[in-house]
């Protein structure tokens, strides 16, 4: 099992790391950051299996994972 | 030797080991001298396929601390005029040859001075200069091609040594005096970041009152070599009631109008710039507390004639005598210009 | 835990100016992550192109120079042949490399330059505001083709890999996109050769990277990498055009 962290403060809520989560473990969070962007977060009740689609895809450089 | 040969040999003294150039008469022996002697000093020669790629090459040689030259004539040289802008903002050292034709546009091949305005007064957009040098002789060609590199080193600057058609076919003797100087120690260059902190030489400067700081910083480097650099030659400066002024070809036929008015017992002198950026505005200062005129000579319609305007604050009179595209003034001529002027 | 996924090395740890969904981040992080994996980042210089990823060396963490617009090839040139040991890459955008700078890089290609000219294609000029690219497709709308690019009065879309690799000068062209997960790896993959090829000395490297900008498109930033898999990839197929994989 794998974790993910999510800068949110860095993220610009482009939402590429939701549209090819295989598992839709990320989703657009409902508060703003402070680039008033909505930024994603994690669905902490889902596993990750670390495939890393979401890091590869970011073009922020917002996504780190641990497993 | 041909000057422009003597040039390419200086240069290669000098310790340039990178040239890029575009074929362009009549400055053709450079890049054609350059093929030859460049790969036996282990230099890097490059036909480039424009004039715009071999000023941006030559920027990029220089910024690994080679030093580094390109050569043309006067269309080629417009075309140049982004990548000196850039060289001066990026602060590099680099040496351009302007052998001037006839102008404006094609013009013709014959040997011209109209490329002044252009040469000294910044031709590429932006508040820059650049150091120009003006020889009148094979000798000097090659004396002042090795000084150029020092300058542009010294001052982290685009260089222009600006000649015409006839400097650089002409033959004369030549001696190489090689001096031996310390080398000036490069610590901005990039060759990748071993051992130390990464580097960037760039000259897109956004934040708010950056680039004003930093063509400030430009300025006093400027002012710094208006202060140091001045070169001219003076003949007969203190005695002379009319003055000539001239550089590169025209200066050698004021030389000789010179000598023989002397002989005729007529006061004349003459003054010829040697850096025409900076200007040698101190010379003329002092020439205007005995000159009663001068007459500038050009090899165009007009334009180093503002600078001495400038220089004297218009103290005196200053007369004008030129000919264009392609023509070169003769002595007669000028003789006759004289005795104009005296009335 | 162990981490497997973090910012290469190479890469600053700093946000860009990026808009969402740009793909110039990913780009810039690719190179980086192959630049370390080969171990070369103290001996590269890096030129950054005029267009959106002027200020890449904000980002890169190895010497960079700035080039005037199209003039990346020569400046390359002129670094490469001086300092022949070290690794010397372009970063180029459409207009910078399709339009104002062609002439530079057909002859820096036809030379056979041993350097990395890594190509971001996104169709359309980013930084002055979405104007019509070398590389804008036929019927796309941009601020100057404001009913659609119209092959009589604007060309046709520029096809580099296709060009270039008729050049016996070039040892590799591979066009690649970024455009889901899968891809940036392949795309990965195609910019480690082409930096290979320059560190075995084999000659000219060009890898053209399908990008999204999803401001000038006009479209989400979803929708533009959609766009790129079922549209842009019709009109630019991805695939090597030239060398060995």
């Amino acid at each position: 099992m794998a974790k993910i962290k999510i800068d949110a403060e860095k993220c610009k809520g482009c939402g590429l790391c939701v549209l090819y989560c295989p598992k839709g473990h990320i989703k657009q969070a409902k508060f703003l950051n402070k680039k008033g962007e909505y930024p994603v977060e994690i669905l902490e009740k889902d596993e990750c299996s670390g495939c890393s689609f979401c890091a590869i895809i970011c073009p922020d450089l917002c996504i780190t994972i641990y497993k | 030797m041909c000057g422009n040969e003597a040039l390419a040999e200086a240069a290669i003294i000098a310790g340039c080991r990178f040239y890029a150039g575009y074929p362009i008469t009549p400055q053709n022996e450079i890049p054609a001298y350059m093929s030859k002697r460049m790969p036996e000093a282990g230099g890097v020669f490059i036909q480039s396929e424009s004039e715009l790629a071999a000023i941006n090459m030559v920027f990029g040689s220089s910024l690994t601390g080679t030093r580094a030259m390109t050569s043309s004539s006067s269309p080629g040289i417009s075309l140049k005029q982004e990548g000196i802008s850039y060289l001066a903002a990026c602060e590099l050292p680099a040496i351009i040859v302007n052998i001037m034709r006839g102008g404006p546009g094609l013009g013709n091949i014959g040997p011209s001075q109209s490329d002044y305005f252009q040469a000294v007064k910044g031709g590429g957009h932006g508040d820059y200069h650049q150091i120009v040098i003006a020889p009148a002789s094979v000798q000097e060609i090659a004396d002042l091609t090795m000084l150029s590199f020092d300058l542009a080193d010294k001052y982290r600057t685009p260089v222009m040594i600006l000649g015409d058609g006839i400097l650089g076919q002409m033959m004369e003797p030549v001696e190489f005096k090689a001096e031996t100087k310390p080398e000036i120690k490069k610590d901005w260059i990039l060759d990748g970041c071993k051992g130390r902190k990464p580097r960037i030489i760039k000259s897109l400067i956004l934040s708010d009152g950056e680039l004003e700081k930093f063509n400030l910083k430009l300025q006093k480097k400027y002012n710094q070599i208006k202060d140091i650099e001045q070169r001219c030659e003076v003949l007969y400066g203190d005695d002379s009631e009319i003055t000539l002024v001239a550089y590169g070809t025209p200066s050698r036929i004021c030389r000789s109008v010179v000598e023989k008015l002397r002989k005729k017992g007529k006061s004349i002198g003459m003054i010829r710039p040697i850096t025409l950026w900076p200007f040698p505005e101190r010379a003329f200062k002092e020439l205007a507390k005995n000159v009663k005129s001068f007459l500038v000579v050009e090899m165009s319609c007009g334009q180093m004639i503002e600078d001495v305007k400038l220089a004297i604050d218009c103290a005196r009179p200053v007369h004008f005598y030129g000919r264009t595209g392609g023509e070169i003034p003769g002595e007669d001529e000028i003789i006759k210009e004289i005795e104009h002027i005296n009335g | 835990m162990d981490k497997i996924f973090e910012k290469p090395e190479s890469i600053r740890d700093t946000e860009t100016h990026y808009c969402t969904g740009c793909g110039h981040g990913i780009v810039h992080r690719v190179i980086c992550e192959v630049v370390d994996d080969l171990g070369i980042r103290e001996k590269l210089i890096g030129i950054a192109p005029v267009g959106c990823a002027v200020i890449a060396y904000d980002y890169w963490d190895f010497d960079v120079t700035e080039a005037a617009h199209g003039r990346v090839p020569a400046v390359a040139t002129g670094i490469k042949r001086s300092l022949p040991d070290r690794i010397v890459f372009g970063y180029q955008g459409d207009g910078d490399l399709g339009a104002i700078g062609t002439a530079e890089i057909i002859h820096a290609a036809n030379r056979g330059e041993n350097i990395t000219i890594i190509f971001v294609n996104n169709t359309v000029y980013g930084m002055t505001g979405g104007q019509m690219a070398p590389t804008t497709l036929l019927k796309q709308k941009t601020a100057t083709t404001p009913s659609g690019r119209d092959e009589k009065k604007h060309g046709f879309p520029l096809k580099v890999c296709e060009l270039l690799s008729v050049l016996p000068g070039v040892v590799y062209a591979e066009r690649v996109s970024i455009h889901n997960p899968q891809n940036v790896l392949k795309a990965k993959k195609a910019i480690k050769k082409a930096f290979e090829n320059q560190v075995k000395g084999l000659g000219f490297s060009i890898v053209e990277v399908l990008s999204p900008c999803p401001t000038y498109l006009g479209l989400s930033p979803q929708d533009a990498v959609k766009w790129i898999g079922e549209e842009l990839t019709k009109e630019y197929p991805l695939g090597i055009y030239k060398g060995a994989a």
